[in-house]
């Protein structure tokens, strides 16, 4: 009896390791294929630490543009490893943060950049915050302009 | 059979929830008074047959029903059990089963225990809770029958989308439901209130339990989905301001306001319109949040306009509702006044500022959340994300904060700052040394500079309430408070910890190279192969070393599942107590050399630690109202008892 449990746990696991086997043929090319950007920074950090820090904080403000809500900069799209790779080489060859974005928006439109630009489309995302500091402030002083007097 | 079951006993409870509206409503004339009777066991049954039929959901999963055709869309024979289960609300249909079934519960739940509320009030609040609720219903039997069945029967089901086949995330969506649900309590109580015009301290404690019940709810939820966020999209982000996310967030920071502002209602009876408003806002908030998950707006404006059966359902819902009753408030706001007066130097002055700065930010969050759909609507895309939001949302974040620090200190209705100052002291020099420390470290960003400064003198401030205290008989709520506005400055430590100091590091490595990141020297050991229950997966060891102490071994994945194939990776995390070590295995280079991306994020885990001390706070908060509500009532009986024994 005691020794059924220690023979049969070698086959269990032979089994899990052949579908294991045979689940990573059927995968692994498929996810070479799909899943890697071949561009050269799409992986690789810049050597200088400074340009590097420059890059990962742009990299972040700017849309994977086939994905649903992510950045360039948290995504396995292949367009998202061309896009961080065309970054850092820009900002590499010493090409201000703001200038590749600009180039990128001109390129692919507003929707690429998570900072919105100030425009005839946007102004009212920059409008509304000033608006809500005014209401705030009247708010507060109708309320204590009352209250004080009593 | 079950099916067919479930989907009944969904039709009687939206029958019921009919009848609790008309009955609710007549019961409030003279002629109908008698009819009040029935509302509240209609209630508590029309909440046991939704469960019932959320039951009926979970079993057809469980047993994998291929017949319906909603498990045929969603889930698979060779899912482990307990994701068979989840299954059940990881779909459009089953999550608005739970939403009526939360919903219901809520209603049927105060139906039998409250009884703090004049009578008429309560019919009222019931019938509004029916009105909301039917609406619901209908859209649930109307447009997205979870029961539907299958002809023919298909061999094997779609399976479930693998990121979501995990612990955290299986029981996320209903924590988050009953937090977006309780709040539909507060909704039909402002209603009820309204109705009857009984807006007063009474109706500020009845509704203050649900209030903080549903927002210790929503408190858990956002913490575990960032947590979630975080390890399981491989790329060590905890908060992307997706819409999704803000969707959460919202009804989070109506209700924080809520909270507050019926303390203060129910303290001082002041703040009426603006409590009642919160009330409509916060249920307003989780509406508009499933209308933007729910609809499919939010993949694109187009692919909603194509189908747009569901999102308008759901809009004329929203509209419905919201519009009704922001009518009924216009109506009555004039007989509503504002109560009791106070001076801007007050508790009530801080928590009315709080308030005004929540709201603030909230609308930040409303209008650039929806602004893209707006802009898309109109023909042209733009993206709005962190750039926007973390300075905008800052902007009325950190007055807020430092009224914090000083708002419980205050005295209610006047008091002075010269009498708090000295107490101050402390906290302020706290701040000014993390200014200093941080101009020493230099290279920190403008935000996280702050958010660390303001955290380390919140945290001190925090406690302050708690000095001169008897810390034996301090009262529960006042423990909660302090402890959920300390978590705040610890959530705040770990955020601006988080995007300051953290270090990332991408390689390329062979098995046998180390590499370096932050304080952290990393060994990739071999990759191999290794399966689970529907998955098989590539598993590095990585052999890692902190500072020169002995190494341990983390094993992250790149895991590939077989129903629906998809690709994750399962990150693996090491915590320390100053931070963790997160490391992602990517894919394989045509040279031998693997893809590893390592961080080491120093104080990262304080963020949902803090989340969850806040979430502590408010069950203390909870618990020690409602034990003073049952030692009153206890009281009250025994008077009761009393008095009639000595009438004999």
């Amino acid at each position: 009896m005691s020794s059924l449990p220690v023979s049969r746990l070698p086959v269990s696991r032979l089994i899990v390791v052949i579908v294991a086997a045979l689940g990573l043929l059927s995968v692994v090319p498929a996810m070479a294929q799909e899943e890697q950007s071949t561009a050269p920074y799409a992986y690789r950090q810049l050597e200088d630490p400074a340009k590097e820090e420059k890059a990962q904080s742009l990299m972040e403000t700017l849309r994977c543009l086939q994905c649903q809500g992510q950045s360039i900069a948290d995504s396995d799209a292949p367009i998202a490893g061309s896009m961080r790779s065309l970054v850092r080489e820009r900002i590499a060859a010493g090409e201000d943060p703001e200038a590749i974005r600009s180039w990128l928006i001109e390129r692919y439109g507003d929707y690429v950049s998570y900072a919105p630009q100030l425009t005839s489309l946007t102004w009212p995302l920059f409008a509304v915050p000033a608006f809500l500091i005014l209401l705030a402030v009247l708010l507060l002083r109708r309320r204590f302009r009352r209250g004080g007097e009593q | 059979m079950i099916a067919e079951f479930g989907l009944a006993a969904l039709w009687l409870a939206a029958a019921l929830a009919a009848l609790q509206l008309v009955a609710g409503a007549f019961g409030l004339t003279r002629r109908g008074a008698a009819l009040g009777g029935i509302v509240r066991p209609v209630a508590v049954v029309q909440g046991l047959l939704a469960l019932v039929s959320f039951l009926c959901l979970i079993y057809v999963f469980a047993v994998t029903d291929l017949s319906v055709k909603l498990v045929a869309m969603n889930s698979h024979s060779m899912k482990p059990l307990v994701f068979k289960i989840a299954g059940a609300w990881g779909n459009h249909e089953g999550s608005m089963l739970l939403w009526v079934t939360v919903m219901g519960m809520a209603g049927g739940f105060v139906a039998l225990i409250e009884r703090r509320l004049p009578e008429p009030t309560m019919l009222a609040t019931l019938a509004g809770q029916a009105f909301v609720s039917l609406g619901f219903y209908a859209f649930l039997l109307i447009a997205s029958n979870p029961f539907e069945r299958l002809s023919p029967v298909p061999a094997e089901g779609n399976g479930l989308n693998p990121l979501l086949q995990d612990l955290g995330l299986a029981f996320h969506p209903p924590t988050l439901y009953l937090g977006y649900v309780g709040l539909s309590v507060a909704f039909s109580f402002a209603i009820g209130a309204l109705v009857t015009r009984e807006v007063g301290p009474a109706f500020a404690r009845a509704m203050r339990p649900w209030v903080m019940g549903a927002w210790i709810f929503l408190t858990v939820g956002i913490t575990a989905g960032s947590y979630w966020a975080y390890y399981e999209l491989g790329w060590g982000g905890w908060w992307f301001w997706d819409p999704v996310e803000n969707a959460s967030l919202m009804p989070w920071l109506a209700a924080t306001a809520l909270l507050h502002s019926a303390s203060v209602l129910a303290a001082r009876n002041a703040l009426r319109a603006w409590t009642i408003m919160l009330g409509v806002v916060a249920f307003s908030m989780s509406m508009i949040g499933t209308f933007l998950v729910r609809s499919g707006i939010l993949t694109s404006v187009h692919a909603f306009a194509v189908d747009p059966e569901r999102g308008s359902f759901i809009l004329a819902l929203l509209a419905i509702n919201i519009g009704g009753a922001l009518t009924l408030f216009a109506l009555r706001a004039a007989t509503v006044t504002e109560g009791e007066r106070f001076a801007l130097v007050s508790r009530e002055g801080a928590l009315v500022f709080n308030n005004v700065m929540l709201s603030a930010i909230l609308g930040i969050v409303l209008f650039g959340t929806l602004y893209p759909l707006v802009a898309e609507a109109m023909g042209a895309k733009v993206s709005v994300g962190p750039p926007y939001f973390n300075p905008m949302g800052a902007l009325f974040t950190v007055p807020m904060l430092i009224v914090l620090a000083v708002g419980p200190l205050l005295r209610w209705r006047r008091d002075a700052f010269g009498r708090v100052g000295k107490r101050l002291v402390i906290p302020a020099m706290l701040g000014a040394a993390g200014v200093i420390a941080l101009l020493v470290i230099g290279g920190v960003a403008f935000l996280p500079f702050i958010g660390l400064v303001l955290a380390v003198g919140l945290a001190w401030a925090s406690l302050m309430p708690l000095r001169e205290r008897n810390l034996r008989r301090t009262p529960l709520p006042v423990w909660g408070m302090v402890i959920a506005h300390f978590g705040i400055a610890v959530a705040l430590f770990g955020m601006s910890s988080e995007s300051a100091f953290s270090v990332e590091k991408l390689v390329a490595v062979r098995p046998g190279e180390t590499t370096q990141v932050g304080p952290w020297l990393v060994r990739l050991e071999k990759v191999e192969p290794v399966a689970g229950p529907n998955w098989t997966a590539l598993e590095a060891e990585l052999k890692v070393r902190y500072k020169g102490s002995d190494p341990v071994t983390t094993r992250p994945q790149s895991r590939s599942f077989w129903a629906p194939p998809q690709q994750t990776s399962e990150s693996s995390l090491l915590t320390r107590w100053n931070g963790q070590l997160y490391s992602v295995l990517g894919g394989e280079a045509e040279d031998g050399r693997w893809q590893l991306r390592l961080w080491w994020k120093p104080f990262v885990t304080l963020i949902w630690l803090g989340g969850l001390l806040i979430a502590l706070g408010g069950v203390l908060a909870l618990i020690g109202r409602v034990k003073s509500d049952l030692r009153r009532h206890i009281a009250r009986d025994k008077i009761a008892d009393r008095r009639e024994s000595q009438g004999r």
